[in-house]
């Protein structure tokens, strides 16, 4: 089985469900968008996905079982987010960002050493998400999309295969958002992405799929037109959204 | 690549060129003892200046590694089979206890000075890290640990001196220490050790592995997501300043002659954060110069009036940390500061 | 069986004082995460305030009934003090705090080496509290030690109480689970702070009272006993006093067992392995604030 499989998966603090039994299956080389209401668990699934939060049921990916391992683990199994908030190292350089982000695997011996070239891997990141000519710039000196960019070109180089990108338009300008769109589509040759959004324009750019999350539960899944026109969709999320977008 | 070489160069004239020269024996004598606390500095430095990690409690990788030179070199003194001279004073035992034996040999004990609290640092650095202990957790653990430490010596009389520590050291491995020659001797040793240690956290700094403690360091949390256990990266540097801790400690007790609990419970060991606190925490030399010059300014000023040196500690824990965080070496070179930031991961709004 | 009550009793009275030294900080260091390391000579101000009133009033009880407010005042006061001048620019800075309140404990020690002279002074304690309480025919307790138990108990009841019921007590609980939200919902933040760190060190004020009866009064009695008040509150757990509590007593217990059956120097050891050993288990001590941040 390959892609990411979840089946009933429940997450609570402190009895309060906040992911209660979403049954979700992201094939390989999807982009799927989630969406839904402030609370309906989107960010606590990515959480518990990535071993942040402690969840119950099962997740998959690639036919391995997630849940239960340690942060660390679930990442070197290929799977990557981002943060709602751009969570760079600031005082490195872009290129040390990226560097580390490539190197978890590297032995005590090359981590010793000091960093003589810039790996090709890094090389092709910084080109991939346009931050070549500000490399030795520090990552806090960067503007807010550019250090959305850094986030996604760090899962670029830890050879992440799925992408969980948790609201990474949110605050860029048009333009930004534009360059975001197209690097999601050119990244989708060969990654598993998914985006966490609400931005109702560029879900409908650039969404393949769209799953439609309330109140901790899967309220409707398939294409944008299929979800848009779902009335239970209308009801809960898109009527209000929509105007919210405009 | 070529500055810091000059740096190099230039330390390594001024400590074994020019100190000798200018300064008589007495004071080169307390200069060693001042270089014993720039290395337990420069350790301190990486631990928390690059890695976070505050420890209050250098002084028990210290005082291990001072003991243990210090129980080698009483039982040379005393020569071979006759217990040491303090053993004999309180006369409750017959023979050498069966964990000061090793001692005797000079190798055995050379390698435990440093390998002895490294080993300690690993075991309870495995233990709290693993668990997440960070921060103030880990400043107060630590500092614990060094009370602990320092009232376990206190209580086992019989065998560790007690109060009075290991005192009155004469020789060391066969050299007369009161021989002024042999003094100078065991000053160079200290400032090669110096520059050694320096040598060494220069290379971690730069490497691969330095940028990654620093991660660390701003994003214990991010650097999960990377594919990273922050745990052992952190455990390298803490375990690394233990044992620059533990080599100082054996190189006071020569330049000292004495080792005590005194020298290594909770006040000195915050004391010896001050130093680079004042040199600039994540600076490769400004702990070492710091760590002199505090120690410096505490034999000048304590010798004239102790209540102002007291003060003027007090001062030198306020002013620097909340005026200059990252200390005089942030006034020397014109890139912003290192300022230690809260490792934050946005805690989101909406579940 | 007389030996095992006298133990535990002795181990009880030895947890009251860490209660009471601890409390306090179990409201600055746990409620809002400042690491004062002055809180050991807030405490010796306290002790220092039954002394100089004692040179007023002669009466042993009254002076020292009249030090409970006046050294929760005066200590109050000093912490006050110090969060206006430096703890507040330093919030976001927890280590360097904890760094610059060191520095703060040694100016005041040197004032008081300055102002009381190095050595230990004396003071009297009120007759009803010089005897002990016989419990059965070989197991007496020592007044005083009752008397903290119960001055312990009674200040943790009044900061419960203060922290459940008032106003006050609701923002400062607000101000700890959520700053910013607090913040704007249009709570004061500073001045629920300033108040939090007052009661906190005021709280000092009164376990230096409780100090001279059972011990001596100087210039570094702050020192050696700040070690293990943290340690009270980080193993408690921050943000709730319950977890404070029951680690007083049970590390207070667990060291008078220990030392009765070993010595004290082989029991600062065993209890600080026992502590790293229990926070293998419960690494944010032993009650925590369940919050969704991953601090």
């Amino acid at each position: 089985m390959s892609g990411l499989t979840i089946r009933g998966l429940t997450v609570t603090f402190d009895g309060f469900v906040a992911v209660g039994g979403v049954d979700l299956d992201i094939p390989d080389g999807d982009v799927r968008f989630i969406i839904g209401p402030n609370g309906a668990g989107k960010t606590t699934l990515i959480d518990a996905v990535t071993g942040l939060a402690r969840a119950g049921g099962s997740v998959t990916f690639d036919g391995q079982e997630l849940l239960g391992r340690k942060v660390h683990r679930i990442a070197r199994m290929g799977v990557g987010r981002t943060f709602q908030t751009a969570t760079v190292f600031e005082e490195l350089t872009v290129l040390q960002n990226l560097d580390i982000a490539a190197g978890w695997a590297r032995g005590p011996l090359t981590l010793l050493r000091t960093r003589r070239a810039v790996p090709p891997e890094v090389e092709k990141a910084l080109e991939t998400v346009r931050l070549t000519a500000v490399r030795d710039s520090p990552a806090g000196t960067l503007a807010h999309g550019q250090k959305q960019w850094l986030e996604i070109g760090m899962l670029l180089v830890q050879n992440a295969r799925l992408f969980l990108l948790d609201e990474p338009v949110a605050g860029m300008s048009h333009e930004e958002r534009d360059a975001t769109g197209e690097l999601l589509g050119l990244l989708s040759a060969d990654h598993t992405i998914v985006v966490i959004e609400h931005d109702m324009d560029f879900l409908r750019r650039f969404a393949r799929t769209v799953t439609v999350m309330h109140a901790g539960k899967v309220l409707s899944e398939g294409t944008v037109a299929q979800v848009q026109a779902d009335p239970r969709v209308q009801e809960v999320y898109l009527g209000h959204a929509v105007g919210e977008a405009v | 690549m070529r500055r810091p070489l000059i740096g190099f160069g230039l330390a390594a004239v001024a400590l074994f060129g020019v100190a000798p020269l200018v300064l008589g024996d007495f004071r080169l004598n307390l200069l060693a003892k001042y270089l014993c606390l720039a290395i337990v500095a420069v350790g301190i430095g990486l631990a928390w200046g690059r890695g976070g990690m505050l420890t209050l409690g250098q002084g028990v990788f210290f005082g291990l590694g001072g003991y243990a030179m210090a129980m080698h070199l009483k039982l040379a003194d005393a020569g071979p089979g006759e217990l040491p001279d303090f053993m004999q004073l309180y006369g409750q035992l017959d023979e050498l206890p069966w964990w000061w034996r090793p001692f005797a040999n000079p190798v055995f004990a050379m390698a435990a000075t440093v390998l002895l609290p490294m080993l300690v640092a690993l075991l309870l650095g495995l233990l709290i890290f693993r668990r997440r202990v960070r921060g103030a957790y880990f400043a107060i653990l630590s500092q614990a640990l060094c009370a602990a430490f320092a009232i376990f010596l206190i209580g086992q009389q019989g065998t560790t001196g007690g109060t009075n520590g290991l005192t009155d050291i004469r020789g060391f491995f066969g050299y007369d220490l009161n021989d002024p020659l042999n003094r100078r001797t065991v000053y160079f040793i200290i400032a090669a050790s110096l520059l050694a240690v320096l040598a060494l956290t220069w290379q971690l700094i730069r490497s691969r592995y330095g940028e990654l403690l620093v991660a660390v360091r701003d994003g214990e949390e991010r650097v999960r997501f990377l594919g990273y256990d922050p745990a052992n990266v952190k455990l390298v540097a803490y375990v690394a300043a233990a044992g620059m801790a533990g080599l100082a400690g054996a190189l006071f007790v020569p330049a000292v002659g004495i080792i005590s609990p005194a020298l290594i419970g909770v006040v000195p060991s915050i004391e010896f954060v001050i130093g680079v606190a004042v040199g600039g925490r994540a600076s490769l030399v400004g702990p070492a110069l710091g760590a002199v010059a505090v120690a410096w300014a505490k034999t000048a000023l304590s010798e004239r009036a102790p209540s102002a040196w007291t003060y003027f500690e007090g001062l030198l824990f306020i002013l620097p940390i909340v005026f200059l965080p990252g200390g005089l070496a942030s006034l020397a070179r014109l890139r912003p500061s290192w300022r230690r930031r809260q490792a934050r991961i946005p805690a989101e709004a909406t579940p | 069986m007389t030996l095992v009550l006298s133990q535990l009793f002795t181990g009880i009275s030895i947890g009251a004082v860490l209660l009471l030294i601890a409390l306090g900080l179990s409201l600055t260091f746990g409620q809002m995460n400042v690491i004062n390391m002055a809180h050991g000579e807030l405490i010796m101000v306290g002790a220092y305030t039954v002394y100089v009133l004692q040179q007023v009033i002669s009466g042993a009880g009254w002076s020292l009934l009249i030090a409970l407010p006046v050294a929760f005042a005066v200590a109050g006061l000093i912490g006050v003090l110090l969060e206006v001048s430096l703890i507040r620019r330093l919030y976001l800075r927890p280590l360097d705090t904890l760094l610059v309140t060191w520095g703060v404990s040694l100016l005041l020690q040197q004032l008081a080496r300055d102002v009381f002279g190095a050595p230990n002074v004396q003071t009297r304690a009120p007759e009803i509290l010089t005897g002990s309480i016989r419990i059965t025919d070989d197991l007496a307790i020592s007044s005083s030690r009752v008397f903290i138990l119960v001055l312990a108990l009674a200040a943790v009841a009044a900061v419960t109480l203060v922290l459940r019921t008032t106003p006050l007590g609701r923002r400062i609980r607000a101000v700890v689970q959520n700053r910013d939200l607090a913040a704007v919902s249009g709570l004061a933040t500073g001045r629920i702070d300033r108040l939090t760190f007052f009661i906190g060190s005021g709280l000092a004020g009164i376990a230096g009272v409780a100090l001279t009866l059972i011990g001596p009064i100087g210039p570094a009695m702050g020192t050696n006993i700040i070690v293990n008040a943290f340690l009270v509150v980080v193993v408690g757990g921050i943000g709730q006093l319950k977890g404070t509590v029951i680690v007083a007593f049970v590390l207070g217990v667990l060291q008078s067992m220990v030392e009765y059956t070993t010595t004290t120097s082989v029991a600062s050891v065993i209890v600080f392995v026992t502590i790293v050993a229990f926070l293998q288990w419960r690494p944010q001590g032993l009650f925590t604030l369940r919050t969704r941040s991953l601090a």
